[in-house]
C-alpha cells in the first residue's frame, strides 16, 4: 500500500509524464476542452428552456420528469450506443455529455425561477414592466444563484464523465484509467483517477468562488440549492 | 441500428441474472447509505457546529467522479462487488444526508416541544415523532439515491462488475448494438419501477398525509 502511493507520487511529479502527446499536460487540456465545450452547449440549450418553463409555468411536468429521466439514463450505455450508430468520432462523447448536463441545468433553472416570490413578480408587473423585462430584470437576477448551482453540478458531472472519451478511443485524463486497466498498471489507473478527481474539485471550488464574488448581494436569498445527482 | 430480437430470446436467463445482480448492487448501496447517513443526519441536525462540516464533507465526496472512486478502491477491495457497493454508497450519502437533515429540520419546533412536555424522552421523540414527520423529505432522498445508484452501477463495468453495464461492454467489443439497447432500456425500466415502488412505500408509511387530501 505504502509502495503504491510512493509510486503514484513519483508518477504524478515526474517531468517526463507531463510532456509530449501522451503527457499529463496534453491530456488535461483535452479533458478540459471536452468538458467545457459540452457544458457550454448544454447551457445554451438548457438555460432558455429552463427560463421559459419557469417564467410561463408551462411544461413544469417536463422539467420535473426530465430530472428523474436524466438520473436514470446510464451514460456509459448512451456513449456506446451512439458510438455504434455513428462510428469513430467525437459525437458519442459530446452527445452523452450534453445529455447528461441538460437535465441538471434545466431543473435547477426552473427551480430557481419558481423560487422567486410571486409578490415580487406582481409588483414588477404592477409597475408596468413587460414580460421580458420581468424575466430579465427581476426573475433572472433572483434565480441566478440556483442557476449557478445547476451549472456547477452539470460541470462536475461532465468532468467526471468525460473520462469515458477514452473508452471510445479518444484522449482526456480517462486515457490513463483505461490504458492502466488494460495493462494492469494500477499506478497509472490511480494517477488518472486522482487527476480527474482533482480537476472536478478544483473547478467546483473555482465556480463556487466566482459565484460568491458575482452574487454576493443575492447570496442571502439563496436557498439550499438543487438536488445533486450523478450519472457516471 | 436494429434490434436482434432472437438474441434477446436466447439470452433471457443471462438478462435476468444481470438485472438481479444490478438491482442487488444498487439496493445494497442505498441500504448502507441509509445506515450511515441516518445517525450522521441526527448529529448534524442536533449539533449545529458539526452540520456544515458533515454536509461539506459529503459534498466533496460527491465531487469525486464515480470511475475514480471505483478505481481508487481497487487497492483496498480489488475487482469485486465490494468495490462497486462501497463506491455507490459514497454517492448515496450526499443525497441521503442532505435530505434527512432537511427532513428533520422541517419538523415544527412546537411539535417537538409538545412531545417534550408530555415527558417523551429524546430518543423516543426521534423515533416516534421526528422521523415519521420527516419521512416525506427523507423518502424523496431515498428515491433519488435509488434511481441514481441504479444508473451508476453500469460504471462498475470498467472494473469487471456493473450488472447490466456488462451488456454495454459486450456490445461495444463485438460491435453489436442489441445488448447495449437492451441494457439501456432495462436500466431505465428498473429505475422507474423502483421509483414507483418507493412512492407506494411512502404512501403506505404516511397514512396521515392521505386523510388530509
Amino acid at each position: 500500500m505504502y509502495e503504491l502511493f510512493k509510486n503514484l507520487g513519483a508518477w504524478l511529479v515526474s517531468g517526463d509524464q507531463w510532456t509530449g502527446p501522451d503527457g499529463i499536460a496534453h491530456r488535461l487540456a483535452e479533458h478540459l476542452q471536452y468538458s467545457l465545450l459540452a457544458t457550454l452547449v448544454a447551457a445554451a440549450i438548457a438555460l432558455p428552456v429552463g427560463l421559459l418553463i419557469g417564467h410561463t409555468g408551462r411544461g413544469a411536468f417536463l422539467a420535473i420528469n426530465l430530472a428523474s429521466f436524466g438520473r436514470a439514463l446510464p451514460t456509459v450505455g448512451l456513449v456506446v450506443l451512439v458510438f455504434l450508430a455513428s462510428g469513430l468520432s467525437m459525437w458519442p462523447v459530446y452527445i452523452a455529455l450534453v445529455a447528461l448536463a441538460v437535465p441538471a441545468i434545466v431543473t435547477n433553472t426552473y427551480a430557481g425561477m419558481t423560487a422567486v416570490d410571486p409578490d415580487v413578480k406582481d409588483a414588477a408587473r404592477g409597475q408596468g414592466m413587460r414580460w421580458h423585462q420581468v424575466l430579465f430584470q427581476v426573475e433572472l437576477p433572483l434565480a441566478l444563484p440556483l442557476i449557478m448551482t445547476g451549472l456547477r453540478l452539470a460541470l462536475i458531472q461532465v468532468v467526471a464523465t468525460a473520462t469515458i472519451a477514452a473508452y471510445v478511443s479518444f484522449g482526456g485524463l480517462g486515457r490513463y484509467v483505461f490504458d492502466g486497466l488494460a495493462q494492469r498498471d494500477l499506478v497509472q489507473v490511480l494517477g488518472g483517477a486522482v487527476l480527474v478527481a482533482a480537476v472536478a474539485v478544483v473547478l467546483d471550488l473555482a465556480l463556487s468562488a466566482l459565484q460568491r464574488f458575482l452574487f454576493l448581494p443575492h447570496s442571502r436569498l439563496r436557498s439550499s440549492g438543487g438536488t445533486p445527482t450523478r450519472t457516471a | 441500428m436494429s434490434v436482434d430480437w432472437s438474441w434477446i430470446g436466447d439470452h433471457t436467463d443471462d438478462l435476468t441474472g444481470l438485472t438481479l445482480s444490478h438491482l442487488q448492487a444498487a439496493l445494497t448501496a442505498v441500504f448502507f447509505g441509509l445506515l450511515i447517513s441516518l445517525p450522521l443526519a441526527v448529529i448534524a441536525h442536533r449539533i449545529r457546529p458539526l452540520r456544515g462540516f458533515l454536509l461539506g464533507l459529503s459534498n466533496v465526496l460527491f465531487t469525486i467522479p464515480s470511475i475514480a472512486i471505483f478505481v481508487l478502491l481497487l487497492p483496498v477491495s480489488g475487482l469485486t462487488r465490494t468495490t462497486t457497493v462501497i463506491g455507490l454508497t459514497v454517492y448515496t450519502l450526499v443525497v441521503l444526508l442532505r435530505n434527512t437533515v432537511e427532513g428533520l429540520d422541517s419538523v415544527p419546533v412546537k411539535t417537538k416541544e409538545a412531545a417534550k412536555a408530555m415527558g417523551t424522552r429524546p430518543l423516543r421523540t426521534l423515533l416516534t415523532v421526528e422521523l415519521p414527520l420527516a419521512l416525506p423529505v427523507i423518502m424523496a432522498g431515498v428515491r433519488i439515491a435509488t434511481v441514481m445508484s441504479i444508473s451508476l452501477v453500469s460504471v462498475a463495468t470498467y472494473i469487471g462488475d456493473g450488472g447490466l453495464g456488462q451488456l454495454f461492454t459486450d456490445g461495444f467489443q463485438r460491435n453489436f448494438p442489441t445488448p447495449v439497447i437492451v441494457g439501456v432500456v432495462l436500466t431505465i425500466l428498473l429505475a422507474l419501477v423502483a421509483d414507483a415502488l418507493l412512492v407506494a412505500v411512502q404512501y403506505a408509511l404516511t397514512p396521515w398525509k392521505r386523510r388530509r387530501a
